[in-house]
């Protein structure tokens, strides 16, 4: 925790980094003035767009200590308001996998190159982005520690799958090379608390290490403050719980 | 989204964004997370217009009942004018486009 009487201060901003196959992509970095070495985090925005909520969140990360990057993952599907554009991505099922996968790595990349950065970068992410920090967890290097809150379709079914998500992520369980914290709530409809149990008894199974918290009376989403699902009394607990698992994982 | 259940139709009419009208050539509909709509889950209609760019788009966001009261409603008003026999059924195409 803070104290009242020290030095506090923070860059954020937009920036050009290298995404899937060196594509420049834009993204939003904070970070906490000084020479470090900051943890870094990687951001991944929820299926809604890139949008003010994830601003405030990468804000978030600087604040606590973390230099953040959140890359724009929506960046192909041209530009406009963070709600066109996640709207038409909407229309097309969501982003691709491999791509999405490409620019993360791009991220983690971007963030090792720095002089501020220390040894350590974790990934974090909500809704479609919690699905994308554990298959990142999963399928790419060099990430330490994986917060996947509320990921849905982490579990599919074969009917489920699409050329842009043709594997179901818990399928890569035995891949996974960092420790995961998932925060869910039990009145979620996607994930369910069935397939998060699925999930947690794959993770077992592979000996994988990890932390999983569910919530009572909350749903899907239940951080966004500016939506009906937000619930203040899980929504500052599971905070809480991501910035105490980051500690011991990335510091 | 978190669901991802998204159809897309192609048809040929005009929405109205702002304060102009423009070619609407497609029509996005899904079950998924609204902007809006207070609700985790909707029935959500983009009519867009792809080739303008991501704002060339009028949204609609529909709680389940209402969005089966719209289906019913609108098959009402052409079963109405067919009735009537003012059906103008010329030039329109629609080719859905399953992508759930």
């Amino acid at each position: 925790m803070y104290q009242t009487d020290q030095y506090e201060g923070m860059i954020a901003e937009t920036v050009s980094m290298r995404g899937h196959k060196g594509d420049m992509i834009n993204a939003y970095v904070a970070r906490p003035l000084g020479a470090g070495p900051f943890p870094g985090m990687v951001v991944i925005h929820h299926a809604p767009g890139w949008d003010e909520w994830y601003r405030e969140c990468t804000r978030r990360f600087a604040h606590h200590g973390y230099a953040a990057i959140s890359p724009n993952l929506y960046f192909r599907d041209g530009h406009g308001t963070p709600e066109d554009v996640g709207a038409k991505v909407r229309a097309a099922g969501g982003a691709p996998d491999e791509r999405v996968l490409g620019d993360l790595d791009g991220a983690n990349a971007w963030l090792r190159s720095l002089p501020y950065v220390g040894r350590k970068v974790g990934i974090f992410g909500t809704c479609s982005g919690g699905r994308q920090a554990f298959l990142a967890g999963c399928r790419l290097k060099g990430l330490d520690a994986v917060v996947d809150c509320w990921g849905g379709r982490v579990v599919q079914s074969k009917e489920e799958l699409t050329p842009a998500q043709p594997v179901a992520p818990i399928d890569y369980t035995k891949d996974l090379s960092a420790p995961i914290l998932g925060l869910f709530g039990n009145e979620d409809k996607s994930p369910t608390p069935e397939q998060v149990n699925q999930h947690e008894s794959e993770l077992k199974k592979h000996g994988k290490p990890y932390e999983f918290h569910r919530y009572d009376g909350a749903g899907h989403g239940f951080f966004y403050y500016d939506r009906p699902a937000y619930r203040q009394e899980q929504a500052v607990d599971g905070w809480k719980k991501v910035f105490a698992f980051l500690e011991r994982t990335l510091r | 989204m978190c669901t991802m259940i998204a159809h897309q139709v192609k048809l040929k009419g005009r929405g109205k964004s702002g304060p102009e009208w423009f070619e609407v050539r497609e029509a996005n509909v899904s079950y998924d997370h609204p902007y809006d709509l207070p609700l985790e889950h909707a029935l959500n209609i983009d009519f867009v217009n792809e080739a303008l760019g991501p704002g060339a788009r009028v949204a609609v966001e529909l709680s389940v009942e209402a969005a089966r009261q719209l289906v019913k409603t609108i098959e009402a008003v052409l079963a109405q004018a067919d009735q009537r026999g003012v059906l103008e059924d010329i030039s329109v195409t629609a080719q859905p486009a399953a992508r759930s």
